[in-house]
């Protein structure tokens, strides 16, 4: 493997090619399309539920159908269900989509042949 | 009640002299192969994706997390809860924006990431500051909550008894990582995982046998234990909700606690004992299972001691709130059950403390000493000689701090730690891997602003002086009224990365962020495992 930090004649390096590369902006562009709506769903759907247990106590201490449960409890419980869904969603798409392109990508690189 | 009255504490001790006798044989086996840096830093980069989890959890589930949030959920019911869900979610910013990419371009430290595009030495002395900073908050709460733990299940009751028992704690965690490098406190996290949560799993099936598994029950039992009022057990507020002040400092905990995590830097270094990115993506699967699971346990559980136990026992024994879990394990099955969850509860100071040490001494000796004193021209030998000497330097502070500390009220410690986490090193993480006109300037803008800010703030908030638990009660400078500061520093944390990077006239490196993102994303030149022997 040649140096890829090392500048071309051109100026540029390696990297900055490989970055250039519409194989790699398509790969930049499949990973942040998944990873940032997902990170943002998952922020506002925290601050919404903490937001209403902070100041929503009347709602959230709602019992359900003459149990102790309450709708707080619910709330929560799907905090840690929402967690666990998003967790084996990215997990899924990035083993089936992601790493196969990323790891195309990375074998190209490193046999120099972008 | 005297600490004394319940369980055995010769059983306890015996028990935890048994995790300590396992514990030891697996670290001096484990060392054999201690070689490089790469093994001691970063054991060698050959543990499984599970393996890793397994540790992350067993680094991450303090005893502040098991006894604490028991604990509060028994006294304080719903608020307690709520608690743990920032713990948890917060693991998905390690997992969708930290984790792989940082596996990718690091080596050993958060620093490796953070100075990566940038001037090395400038931005890594900052990262090592910040790293050190927040190393140093965490393992003081956790060596003074061991006093505390002493006294509850050993039936040390003397201030002297409770000083060497921190010392002996101390000891044990320094030979563990001076012997065992990343390896050895890896399979000690990983042992004390299995354990804690095993037990934790034994004594919720047990509570919601006792309630015919049926969770409306339990937390029927739990308002009925609590007398006039325990209805408020079941809605949130009961421990936040007194005025908008106290409201407004749970928002800023809330903050604090989601963002913190994936800037801890004993959890990002964590990543770096894997083989690969996707192997760092399972670790965290495994944690944010075992670390989900491990929260819904400690809510029966909590719950449970509150019927089981009742809150007015719990807040009258030794050791207060952070007694409900053992109490509740003495009422359920006796003085054996009591020593398995007191030795769990020991192996759990243990195994985050040496964490905590590795992480400060290779921020040390990577960081600061190789890269900043040495400016990279030094020998692994020595980088690794240096290494160890900080981890016997970072233990001995641990045991002095640890025994100063006791019994003073350190909880802020553990949230000055996230804070500091979340405004200093995750926008400067954040910034670097996905902002392209990131400099230098900005970085040192958002990782001393976040630090200074943090720091400030606690030192002016009731925590430290104004109220009756404050660490100086009789002082009055507390013009911060609320108790995390997260809600101003972490916003200013991202704000000042903005304005520092737009003000400088640094030349941008285009080439050197290329490199990062396409080593970040694809994996290509990322360090690899050491070759088994």
């Amino acid at each position: 493997m040649s140096d890829l930090s090392a500048a071309e004649p051109s100026g540029e390096t390696e990297y900055q090619r490989v970055q250039r590369s519409p194989e790699f902006q398509d790969l930049r562009r499949r990973f942040r399309n998944f990873v940032f709506p997902m990170t943002a769903l998952f922020l506002v759907w925290y601050f919404v539920y903490v937001l209403l247990a902070n100041y929503a106590h009347d709602f959230m201490s709602i019992r359900l159908g003459g149990s102790n449960i309450t709708v707080g409890l619910l709330f929560g419980l799907g905090q840690f269900v929402s967690t666990f869904v998003i967790t084996m969603l990215y997990a899924r798409w990035a083993n089936r989509r992601f790493d196969a392109q990323a790891d195309t990508l990375r074998r190209e690189i490193e046999e120099g042949e972008l | 009640m005297n600490s004394t009255d319940i369980g055995n504490p010769w059983v306890n001790i015996g028990i935890f002299g048994a995790f300590v006798l396992v514990t030891l044989v697996i670290v001096f086996r484990a060392s054999r192969q201690n070689k490089s840096a790469a093994d001691f830093y970063a054991g060698g980069r050959n543990f499984t994706g599970p393996q890793n989890g397994t540790a992350i959890a067993g680094d991450y589930l303090s005893a502040a997390s098991f006894l604490g949030i028991c604990g509060a959920i028994a006294i304080n019911g719903y608020d307690g809860f709520l608690y743990s869900i920032g713990f948890l979610v917060a693991w998905l910013v390690a997992l969708l924006l930290v984790a792989e990419l940082l596996r990718n371009t690091g080596k050993f430290t958060m620093a490796d990431v953070l100075s990566f595009r940038l001037r090395q030495r400038p931005v890594r002395m900052a990262a090592a500051l910040a790293t050190l900073l927040v190393v140093f908050f965490y393992l003081l709460a956790q060596m003074a909550g061991a006093g505390g733990l002493v006294a509850l299940l050993l039936g040390v009751d003397s201030r002297a008894g409770q000083s060497l028992v921190i010392a002996v704690v101390g000891a044990l965690m320094i030979l563990y990582v001076l012997v065992g490098g990343m390896k050895g406190t890896t399979w000690v996290q990983i042992i004390k995982a299995v354990l804690l949560i095993a037990g934790a799993a034994i004594m919720t099936a047990w509570v919601l046998a006792k309630f015919g598994f049926n969770l409306s029950d339990l937390l029927g039992g739990a308002v009925e234990a609590a007398g006039p009022g325990g209805e408020a057990l079941l809605e949130p507020g009961k421990q936040y909700g007194a005025d908008g002040t106290s409201k407004l400092s749970f928002l800023s905990l809330a903050l604090a606690l989601v963002l913190g995590t994936a800037g801890l830097p004993h959890v990002l270094m964590r990543f770096y004992t894997v083989p690969t990115a996707k192997e760092a993506r399972r670790s965290v699967v495994w944690a944010i299972w075992l670390i989900g699971i491990f929260y819904l346990f400690t809510l029966v559980l909590g719950y449970g001691a509150g019927a089981l136990v009742g809150p007015e026992v719990i807040e009258n024994a030794p050791g207060g709130v952070n007694s409900a879990a053992p109490l509740l394990a003495f009422a359920l099955g006796g003085e054996i059950l009591l020593g398995l969850i007191s030795a769990v509860a020991f192996a759990t100071i243990l195994a985050v403390v040496a964490g905590l040490t590795i992480t400060a001494a290779a921020s040390f000796s990577h960081d600061i000493y190789a890269n900043v004193i040495k400016k990279g021209k030094v020998k692994p030998d020595s980088e690794v000689r240096i290494a160890r000497w900080t981890v016997v330097v970072i233990g001995l502070i641990a045991i002095v701090g640890g025994i100063y500390a006791q019994n003073q009220n350190v909880a802020f410690l553990v949230a000055l730690a996230f804070a500091v986490a979340a405004s200093a090193n995750l926008p400067t993480i954040v910034y670097s891997l996905f902002w392209k006109r990131f400099n230098t300037s900005g970085a040192l803008w958002s990782i001393y602003g976040g630090l200074i800010s943090c720091i400030v703030l606690i030192v002016l908030s009731p925590t430290v002086s104004g109220s009756e638990d404050a660490m100086f009660p009789s002082a009055d400078f507390d013009v911060f009224p609320l108790t995390n500061p997260g809600l101003v520093s972490i916003p200013l944390g991202f704000l000042l990365g903005i304005i520092g990077t737009l003000v400088s006239k640094e030349k941008p490196h285009p080439e050197k962020f290329a490199e990062m993102e396409v080593r970040s994303l694809t994996g290509a030149g990322a360090e690899k495992a050491v070759a088994k022997h």
